[in-house]
């Protein structure tokens, strides 16, 4: 685990993750209290990046559960192999075993499918594992009042086997793109935090970091325009993911500065609603290839 | 912030000192809408034992990642945390200083919208009504039917006086207001036969049976009802309507179904948390003082523009309704109306638009707004009296 603060910065940025004293400081708390972190913030600002990279600073599995509208306790904790379990029932048949046996034979752990909570779990590294709820937002609220159970005890209870406790309980980092409000009661039983978009030096490192085949004057130009473009009235403005994206994109069209053609012909990458690119398109376009220039 | 306020030295006292002042640090936060729990404070009291506080960036995160819980409280805490660990306050003149955080047009931290009461209240659970259809047509009525209320039913809402006014609020109130349901991913389990087996059950169920499969289990989709989004103007020329739609919509709130409310004149404003006070004359009164654009000019198109860059992507999800109420009177640019409306159109499953002017005998849509957003607009409904609302309701329900 980490010593300090600044231990934290120095690992994630082993790691090429750039994190400002503010989110270093609830790493470094969550790692220390074993408190889940909750991470709050627009699309495209490295909030996942963040557990993925947690993962493999503390060498240990990631183990990820993807949010969804319905998902439900046999898609987030356990299922039982139905199809197996009636396999298995034909095979008994012919012995007429005792409803007892059959039970008992059915619902053990070998029929039992373990969904990434429960993985968490019974995770038996050296290490707790990094677990991490993406997009918590997309979830039902029902899922959330059963995410706060768990997270209170880290222990999942199985009827027919009984109840589970996880030996070292995970590090739980929970993402959220704020579609939807999430409820007070889990947001308290986290360490929130806000995750902003990067001041142009921080957004510049990031590219630097990330992409390293970029020039550094197009990294430059690409790191204003993001920046710039987040000023405008966009409907979706780019994250740092789009920034990179379109760094990376940049390259591979062999492109070692930005001009204003290059900008119109690749605004998809970094723009995802039509009206957003054509508002950006023409005369803002050339406004922003021209400040870049300056760069 | 001066280090000796916090920084506890090696005695145990500097740590009480420490300890009391978040407390009283805990109690301007709560003095300016936030919650702070007794167990946030241990919480944030042990965690403080681990980071430098002697570092006044470190002493503000820790203490931010505890007490913030939405972003929107974060400028308000920013703003009480210069002010109290900067030694402006000494904890006898709390209430000085709360006065002075006041006096700095420090408003209130919004409620967060996770406040709320669980959006889905008793209403419908385990045995609903099949999807789309509602097992008894909901009783869009106005109870009761004898004259001087068959009179009132077909008064237009600009003539009503103020014991009529009551009246209507009471009818509103009375109004089963339901909104149309839509098909959730989350399966249920039912009696009845549907095309979608309950394998755990069946196996369970199998057992009795010596692992014959016999008895199958079933289940299907549930149903929620959609969310609902109200914007509602509130300009000059609505002036005489709000006063009964403002009932509407506090009617619609509590309901116990996901409802957002939104006024705008000029500008938009959020009244969802003001309309969740039960009684409605509180949470008219409220609005009244959220709102700064009362009975001014109207500019639609800003405001819905507001509210696809601000609110859309927030509360427009999965199969929302949108329900705006104006006449269409737009002194603002056609050009961005229609721009905006149309975004709007393809973020939700329905728009409804209500008119108060419309069902006049002789009107006809010639304002220039309403001629721009028309074709946009999935059903164009009437909001001027008692009946029409009715109406309303059962359209909500059916969609």
């Amino acid at each position: 685990m980490f010593e300090s603060i600044d231990a934290v910065q120095q690992a994630l940025y082993q790691q090429r993750y750039i994190c400002d004293r503010a989110l270093a400081t609830v790493v470094f708390l969550a790692t220390k209290l074993g408190k889940p972190l909750f991470l709050e913030g627009e699309a495209g600002v490295g909030k996942t990046e963040v557990a993925k990279v947690l993962a493999a600073v503390l060498d240990t599995r990631l183990i990820r559960l993807q949010c969804y509208e319905g998902l439900d306790v046999h898609n987030a904790v356990y299922e039982w192999a139905y199809a197996r379990q009636i396999l298995h029932l034909r095979i008994l048949e012919a012995s007429h075993a005792s409803r007892e046996q059959l039970e008992h034979d059915l619902y053990s752990p070998e029929f039992l499918l373990a969904r990434p909570l429960l993985q968490a779990i019974q995770h038996n590294g050296h290490q707790a594992p990094v677990l991490l709820i993406d997009e918590i937002d997309r979830a039902d609220e029902e899922f959330e009042s059963f995410l706060l159970e768990l997270l209170s005890d880290f222990q999942i209870t199985i009827p027919e086997i009984g109840t589970l406790r996880a030996a070292r309980p995970p590090l739980v980092v929970i993402t959220s793109n704020r579609t939807r409000e999430v409820h007070d009661a889990l947001k308290r039983r986290c360490l929130y935090h806000w995750i902003d978009y990067p001041s142009f030096d921080t957004e510049y490192q990031i590219v630097r970091l990330k992409v390293p085949e970029a020039a550094d004057r197009l990294a430059r130009q690409v790191t204003a325009v993001a920046q710039a473009l987040r000023q405008a009235d966009l409907y979706k403005p780019p994250g740092i993911a789009e920034t990179l994206d379109w760094a990376s994109a940049l390259v591979a069209m062999g492109r070692t500065e930005l001009d204003e053609a290059a900008l119109n012909d690749t605004l998809g990458v970094l723009l995802k609603y039509q009206e957003d690119v054509q508002r950006i398109q023409g005369a803002m376009a050339r406004e922003l290839a021209r400040q870049a220039h300056a760069r | 912030m001066p280090a000796e306020h916090v920084a506890p030295r090696a005695g145990s006292g500097q740590e009480d000192h420490l300890l009391a002042n978040l407390l009283h640090f805990a109690r301007l936060l709560r003095g300016v809408g936030f919650q702070v729990s007794v167990s946030q404070l241990s919480d944030l009291a042990e965690a403080l034992t681990l980071v430098d506080i002697a570092q006044r960036a470190d002493f503000y995160y820790t203490t931010r990642a505890f007490l913030v819980h939405n972003p929107d409280e974060r400028e308000t805490f920013d703003r009480a945390f210069d002010l109290f660990w900067r030694g402006l306050l000494e904890h006898s003149r709390l209430q000085l200083g709360r006065r002075a955080l006041h006096a700095t047009s420090l408003k209130p931290a919004q409620p967060p919208l996770s406040r709320q009461p669980p959006l889905i209240a008793g209403t419908y659970q385990a045995d609903e009504p099949p999807l789309g259809v509602p097992e008894t047509q909901p009783d869009i009525e106005v109870p009761p039917t004898y004259s001087p209320w068959e009179i009132l039913r077909h008064k237009d809402f600009a003539a009503f006086t103020d014991e009529e006014l009551a009246l209507a609020g009471q009818v509103i109130e009375d109004i089963t207001w339901r909104v149309s349901q839509r098909r959730t991913r989350r399966q249920i389990r039912v009696a009845k036969r549907t095309s979608r087996l309950h394998l755990p059950d069946t196996v369970r169920r199998s057992l009795r049976l010596q692992g014959e499969i016999v008895d199958l289990a079933y289940t299907r989709p549930k149903a929620k009802p959609r969310p609902l989004v109200v914007i509602c103007d509130i300009s000059g020329s609505m002036e005489r309507y709000s006063r009964v739609l403002l009932r509407l919509m506090h009617a619609l709130q509590h309901t116990g179904q996901p409802v957002e409310a939104f006024v705008f004149g000029t500008r938009l404003t959020r009244i969802t948390p003001a309309l969740r006070h039960k009684d409605v004359d509180t949470a008219v009164r409220e609005v009244a003082e959220a709102v700064l654009d009362w009975s001014g000019g109207t500019r639609i198109g800003e405001s819905l523009k507001t509210f696809n860059y601000r609110w859309g992507r927030r509360v427009l999800r999965r199969g929302a309704l949108a329900l705006i109420i104006s006449d269409g009177w737009d002194r603002g640019d056609l050009a961005l109306l229609k721009q905006e409306i149309a975004r709007l159109r393809r973020s939700v499953q329905r728009l409804l638009w209500l008119n108060p002017l419309l069902g006049t005998p002789d009107y006809q849509p010639l304002a220039q707004g309403m001629q721009t957003v028309l074709p946009y607009v999935d059903d164009f409904l009437p909001a001027r009296d008692l009946a029409s609302l009715g109406r309303l309701a059962s359209r909500l329900a059916s969609l």
